[in-house]
């Protein structure tokens, strides 16, 4: 299934688009997260791969993956039990570049491509240091999506946006991963200059915690990213019902 | 002619400019959030051009000169010498203000945050030496601060702590990962991506993404430089046989090459061999390191086999970090220069041997150096030959520390 073309369709059909984020290996059930978020009408996942030294995250998905770690994941392991994920939306990794470096571009790429996943997302890895892994995950049929910040200037922005696969994550912020009590000023200007500049769908991340502030984000863009909101009720204790219950409540502030 | 206590500074060297996005052959670049990429091209424009300006380096050779006590000088060590069988010259960065070489390249940086207009540093630090400097500047230009430390290194480094916050600085304990330098680093990034408007990251030694190495070496500089010089008037003419120096992030071993690159001097870094390099518990990234990507640049890092990031042993708070700025790694993968390494019972030997024989006390960090010589005269360094160590600090910091490892009491 291809992230792009999946989202768009979604998009053209007048959708608002809905990534949650999920970190594999986070509990022995996180295969079962997965499934439910997808059940409860998220439009694509976001499958962390943890890293030990996390620095686009805030503490909630920093806990989350040195726990996810403590337990035993690692990239092979979190990518081979993706594959045996069988939902009806696409799936991307999203990863730091050393985890991807250290296996190897080809074959990491390869792997992703095996397990049945269509995308990754590498925060750490910008469109000037993007070749190496660009060219092997595009020849491996694997969508990099890349991040656009409130501080790219327009000209960057383009090439951002011409570069990317699958979608254009607009960091809807100036920070790190974390839940955040109101949508950022910078999120609106950030999804307006993302729909001026490119047809490809176009997603807000980072403090997106709840369903008004999605509503308002999905104004702006085509839709929104929610990791730390989520991860945060999976920390503290919410299993697959309760990660798919919190899902179809942003779902359905979405829909209205 | 010789560099005289007093004389003004001169900063007169460049050395080679990383190609691209700032490589050292296969090693550097600039793996970072997109939100900072914007930030690393202002200052990496703002460093060139103030870097090839006489302006700035007169500005800055002003404030080495009659803030911190540049030049430095070089001490010949007569009782060491003849106890190790090979003459011994330490080139003094313990004498700067604040004790240590981090102020040169703090003192830089600080200078460049002012020309780009922000008015808050952060940095991080582990043995609370570039803590310390970047408080001392911040302090002098009216800077805000704020200084990341891990746990652990708050723990083991009081006095350096409570200087910081004496010159007005907010230390911040980490007490993610191994709460040591490496974890410093994350969060100072983590700060940064959401500061980054009005902050300049003051980075504290030669890692991190473009162009923090290229920057951070030509700041350094001026240790090899200068002792380059001075140890030509001692030597009649002659360049040393043996430069060594300590590695941690690498900055005054490489502020040191740089003055011996194109002499025959052989250039030997010491890394943190810590219990051992067979125990897994070091700190010797080059010697035991893998190519990785950490802290937005490309070089050699202590990682597991599925390329997650070890955590560092050292004695040294200043050398317990998993990895190595990417000048060193290049270096090291071309042979121009050698890396081996100290265990701390060594660094405590090397600490001891320098206080008795020359009244100098040494930070443990450069102490890896003394100790591994002490080791290695007559062997890896052969008698009679001639060999300049960078004293990188002084050990007032590591007193208690040392008192309590060798059974001793401080009052
Ligand atoms: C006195 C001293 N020497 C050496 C180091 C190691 O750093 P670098 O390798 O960057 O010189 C430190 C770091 O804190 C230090 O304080």
């Amino acid at each position: 299934m291809r992230l792009e073309a999946h989202l768009r369709a979604r998009r053209d059909a007048g959708a608002k688009l809905l990534v949650p984020y999920v970190t594999g290996g986070l509990g022995p059930d996180w295969l079962d997260v997965v499934r439910a978020v997808v059940d409860a009408g998220a439009d694509a996942v976001e499958i962390g791969i943890p890293f030990s030294d996390p620095v686009m995250d805030g503490p909630t998905i920093q806990e989350a993956s040195q726990r996810a770690l403590d337990a035993g994941a690692t990239p092979a392991t979190i990518v081979a039990e993706a594959a045996k994920l069988d939902v009806d939306a696409p799936l991307a990794v999203m990863t730091y570049y050393n985890p991807v470096h250290h296996t190897g571009h080809e074959r990491f790429a390869a792997s992703l491509a095996d397990a049945g996943i269509d995308g990754a997302i590498v925060p750490d890895l910008p469109l000037d240091e993007l070749d190496g892994w660009g060219d092997a995950a595009d020849a491996a049929g694997i969508e990099t999506v890349l991040l656009a910040a409130p501080t790219t200037p327009d000209d960057r922005l383009a090439r951002i946006c011409e570069r990317s696969r699958g979608f254009v994550y607009g960091v809807s912020l100036l920070g790190v991963t974390g839940e955040r009590d109101s949508l950022a000023v910078n999120a609106t200007d950030m999804g307006r200059r993302l729909k001026a500049m490119t047809d490809r769908p176009s997603l807000l991340g980072i403090g997106i915690s709840t369903g008004p502030q999605a509503v308002e984000g999905a104004a702006a863009a085509d839709g929104v990213i929610v990791g730390s909101a989520l991860i945060k009720r999976l920390l503290d204790g919410d299993g697959p019902e309760g990660a798919g219950a919190f899902i179809g409540e942003l779902r359905k502030a979405l829909d209205e | 002619m010789g560099i005289a206590r007093g004389a003004p500074v001169r900063l007169e060297g460049s050395g080679p400019v990383p190609t691209g996005l700032g490589r050292f052959g296969e090693f550097g670049g600039r793996f970072v959030p997109e939100s900072l990429v914007p930030a690393l091209e202002q200052l990496e424009e703002a460093f060139r051009v103030a870097w090839a300006s006489t302006e700035f380096r007169d500005e800055l050779a002003h404030l080495l000169t009659n803030y911190a006590g540049r030049p430095t000088p070089v001490t010949e060590c007569r009782r060491l010498s003849e106890r190790l069988g090979v003459r011994v010259l330490l080139k003094r960065e313990d004498l700067t203000h604040t004790g240590s070489h981090k102020i040169n390249n703090v003192l830089g940086q600080a200078l460049l945050t002012q020309r780009m207009g922000k008015h808050r540093l952060i940095a991080e630090t582990g043995a609370g030496q570039h803590g310390v400097a970047t408080a001392t500047a911040a302090a002098l230009f009216g800077l805000d601060c704020t200084v990341f430390m891990g746990a652990v290194d708050v723990e083991r480094q009081a006095l350096n702590v409570w200087r910081m916050r004496l010159l007005g600085a907010e230390v911040v304990p980490v007490e993610s990962g191994s709460a040591t330098l490496k974890d410093a680093i994350n969060d100072a990034l983590r700060d940064w991506v959401g500061t980054v408007e009005d902050t300049h990251y003051c980075i504290g030694s030669v890692v991190g993404p473009h162009p923090y190495p290229w920057m951070v070496r030509e700041f350094q500089r001026i240790v090899g430089d200068e002792a380059r010089e001075q140890c030509r008037t001692i030597l009649g003419g002659h360049d040393p046989d043996v430069v060594v120096a300590c590695v941690g992030g690498g900055s005054n071993a490489i502020g040191t090459f740089a003055g011996f690159l194109d002499t025959s001097a052989r250039l030997i870094g010491i890394e943190a061999a810590g219990l051992g390099l067979e125990s897994g518990q070091h700190g010797a990234s080059i010697t035991r390191g893998v190519p990785g990507v950490l802290h937005g640049a490309r070089s050699l890092f202590l990682q597991s086999e599925e390329g997650q990031i070890l955590e560092a042993h050292s004695i040294s708070a200043g050398l317990d970090y998993p990895g190595v700025g990417p000048e060193h790694a290049a270096l090291a993968s071309e042979g121009r220069a050698e890396y081996h390494s100290a265990t701390d019972d060594e660094a405590l030997g090397g600490f001891q041997v320098l206080s008795a024989t020359e009244g100098i006390v040494p930070a443990l960090e450069p102490a890896h150096a003394i100790g591994w010589l002490a080791r290695e005269a007559g062997h890896e360094v052969p008698s009679g030959s001639t060999v300049l160590v960078t004293l990188s600090g002084r050990g007032d910091k590591d007193a208690a520390q040392v008192a309590e490892r060798l059974g001793t009491e401080l009052g």
